[in-house]
């Protein structure tokens, strides 16, 4: 793929255009349709379209493996712990009503750590069975 | 288009045919007005999926080898499964009714309460990370499973050789 010129510009053009609508899905999904999930796919989409086009070595250059396993349980950890922080201010395990003085506020706030930390998880994992699928072959020459 | 993929001995094909289809229905749940799962079948079923296709392939061969006999039994086994679950549709209510028990449940609560209650204007949002919360996070922590184990299956091979490489 290293050769295509017309992929090669054309992914560069898109590629921060992708990772931005990626932070606008997760950040806008309270108003509009999207959410965690589908940004974390997105996102990820970003960097295996990069991997695709400038190779495997590239890629993890700009996103280290070590780094992309820390975030899949960063993100969990994150949803985990909104949850404890509803425990610890005094109320039941994932209330966000109390994270803030309103509780309207508390649950958007609420709403978006733990669609942050769904993101986050979402796409590492994908980043990451996309490394561990795209690096099997090489490894074994 | 099923039995296109069913018949094509050619698996690049069998995966694209596959993506596409993944994109026809996202066209379908956007006709069924629920957008979000729209989404999430174009991002993760035509687009994901088909680069994770596409990867196996590059690693194994995308000629499917022909069958050495003629299997009936799955055949069979799909057929009365299909007929069943068509069986089972007559009795359901009919799409957007009012009455269905799915509509009087916790629905309207949700439609109803949740500006108030949560504020989001994106009700799926609200139910998802907010009333379903235990779901999702469940949800989340199925993802981490199968993250780590991928990392287990497949990653494991590249710690023990780097590892006999330092020894």
């Amino acid at each position: 793929m290293r050769h295509h010129l017309v992929l090669r510009v054309v992914a560069k053009l898109l590629i921060p255009f992708i990772l931005v609508f990626a932070l606008y899905v997760q950040f806008h999904g309270d108003y509009g349709p999207g959410g965690g999930f589908q940004a974390g796919v997105i996102f990820a989409a970003g960097f295996i379209l990069y991997g695709l086009i400038f190779g495997l070595d590239q890629v993890k250059k700009v996103a280290p493996p070590v780094l992309i396993e820390i975030l899949i349980a960063a993100g969990l950890l994150l949803y985990a712990a909104v949850g404890v922080a509803g425990i610890l201010l005094g109320s039941t395990y994932l209330d966000y009503d109390v994270l803030r003085q309103d509780p309207v506020a508390g649950q958007h706030l609420g709403i978006l750590l733990i669609e942050f930390g769904v993101g986050t998880t979402v796409a590492a994992v994908m980043i990451t069975i996309f490394y561990n699928f795209a690096g099997r072959g090489r490894e074994d020459r | 288009m099923a039995l296109a993929i069913v018949r094509l001995r050619h698996l690049f094909a069998v995966v694209m045919l596959s993506g596409i289809y993944s994109l026809l229905s996202a066209g379908i749940f956007v006709q069924l007005d629920a957008v979000d799962v729209a989404f999430t079948e174009a991002a993760v079923g035509a687009g994901i999926t088909t680069i994770l296709m596409l990867g196996t392939l590059a690693l194994t061969t995308d000629i499917e080898r022909p069958p050495v006999q003629r299997q009936w039994l799955p055949l069979v086994v799909v057929l009365a499964t299909g007929a069943a679950l068509i069986y089972g549709t007559l009795d359901l209510p009919l799409l957007g009714d009012p009455n269905a028990p799915a509509n009087l449940h916790v629905a309207p609560r949700y439609i109803e309460e949740s500006g108030q209650e949560v504020g989001v204007p994106n009700i799926v949002t609200s139910v998802l990370a907010s009333y379903r919360g235990y779901d999702t996070l469940g949800e989340v922590t199925v993802i981490f499973t199968a993250g780590v184990g991928v990392l287990v299956l497949l990653g494991g091979t590249r710690r023990r050789r780097q590892g006999k490489d330092r020894t």
